[in-house]
């Protein structure tokens, strides 16, 4: 992503485009440790079955955590100004995310120019999995 | 159940401090490649006091540093098991980097049933500060409690 790009962009521009591999087992167990959320949901196959579910599957914030790092491929850390999501449906193992943002609206806030991105995740279904926004400055 | 009566309750602070080494954990775990995060130089360069945290990285400091991680779900008697993130949402004010001593303060500010009281919504809000008493950050989380087993 050029940066005239980030910084002149036009609503319907595509500024976030990035694919992971798969989430892995593996992926989860250092999550764990890596982020301090110990829930045994996302690492134990017995608590996520006597919760009732089939298998472990993603921590949410893991997926909102590649959001993350598709977003600031193409804008800089400190020119977000806010980054949220709703956590659509659970992300399962062996998902393959795609993240994407797209300018929504170009907006000026505390004297800056700033765009509004809107955010998803998708696994290699087309499910979505985060719909979200962030605000950039320009 | 969780009612309306959690609405306004803080919880302890927690304090976290940037480090390093912890940092890196988490960009291996993500494949995270993006120089910016582990180049305090290339950091410096685009005009940073140190390197940089990703966007997501302040939830971690939170739960990593607390002394009860799930001290929320427990006092509120909310089990573990029926626990799903709903929201989450970061609201930045000043830049966060390798070093700062971050304090996190939270409070319950919303509890609202759905689906007929199959799930109940709780909604936290949480204060970031650094160790100058500048507030660098606001998030907030909505965690979905399912009250009833999945179909």
């Amino acid at each position: 992503m050029s940066a005239t790009a980030t910084s002149h962009p036009a609503v319907g521009d595509r500024l976030v485009h990035k694919t992971f591999p798969p989430v892995t087992r593996h992926t989860l167990a250092l999550y764990c440790g890596a982020s301090g959320d110990h829930n045994p949901m996302h690492v134990d196959i017995d608590f996520a079955r006597a919760a009732g579910f089939p298998d472990v599957f993603s921590h949410g914030m893991l997926v909102m955590g590649y959001l993350g790092q598709a977003l600031t491929d193409s804008v800089p850390p400190n020119r977000i100004r806010s980054f949220s999501t709703r956590f659509a449906a659970i992300t399962q193992l062996g998902a393959r995310l795609t993240c994407e943002g797209h300018v929504t609206e170009l907006i000026e806030d505390k004297g800056e120019k700033r765009a509004r991105l809107a955010l998803t995740t998708k696994d290699e279904t087309g499910e979505v999995k985060l719909a979200g926004e962030a605000i950039i400055a320009l | 159940m969780v009612d309306q009566s959690a609405v306004g309750r803080s919880f302890t602070p927690v304090t976290a401090r940037v480090e390093p080494g912890r940092l890196r954990y988490f960009l291996n775990t993500l494949a995270e490649q993006n120089p910016i995060y582990r180049d305090e130089q290339a950091a410096r360069a685009h005009g940073y006091a140190g390197t940089p945290v990703p966007p997501t990285y302040l939830f971690c400091l939170e739960m990593m540093d607390n002394e009860r991680p799930f001290e929320f779900l427990t006092e509120l008697k909310i089990d573990l098991a029926r626990v799903l993130h709903g929201e989450q949402r970061f609201t930045y004010h000043a830049p966060v980097v390798v070093g700062d001593t971050l304090t996190f303060k939270s409070r319950v500010t919303g509890v609202t049933d759905k689906k007929g009281g199959a799930m109940t919504m709780v909604a936290v809000e949480t204060e970031v500060t650094n160790q100058d008493g500048v507030r660098v950050a606001d998030t907030a989380r909505t965690i979905v409690v399912r009250n009833q087993e999945p179909a």
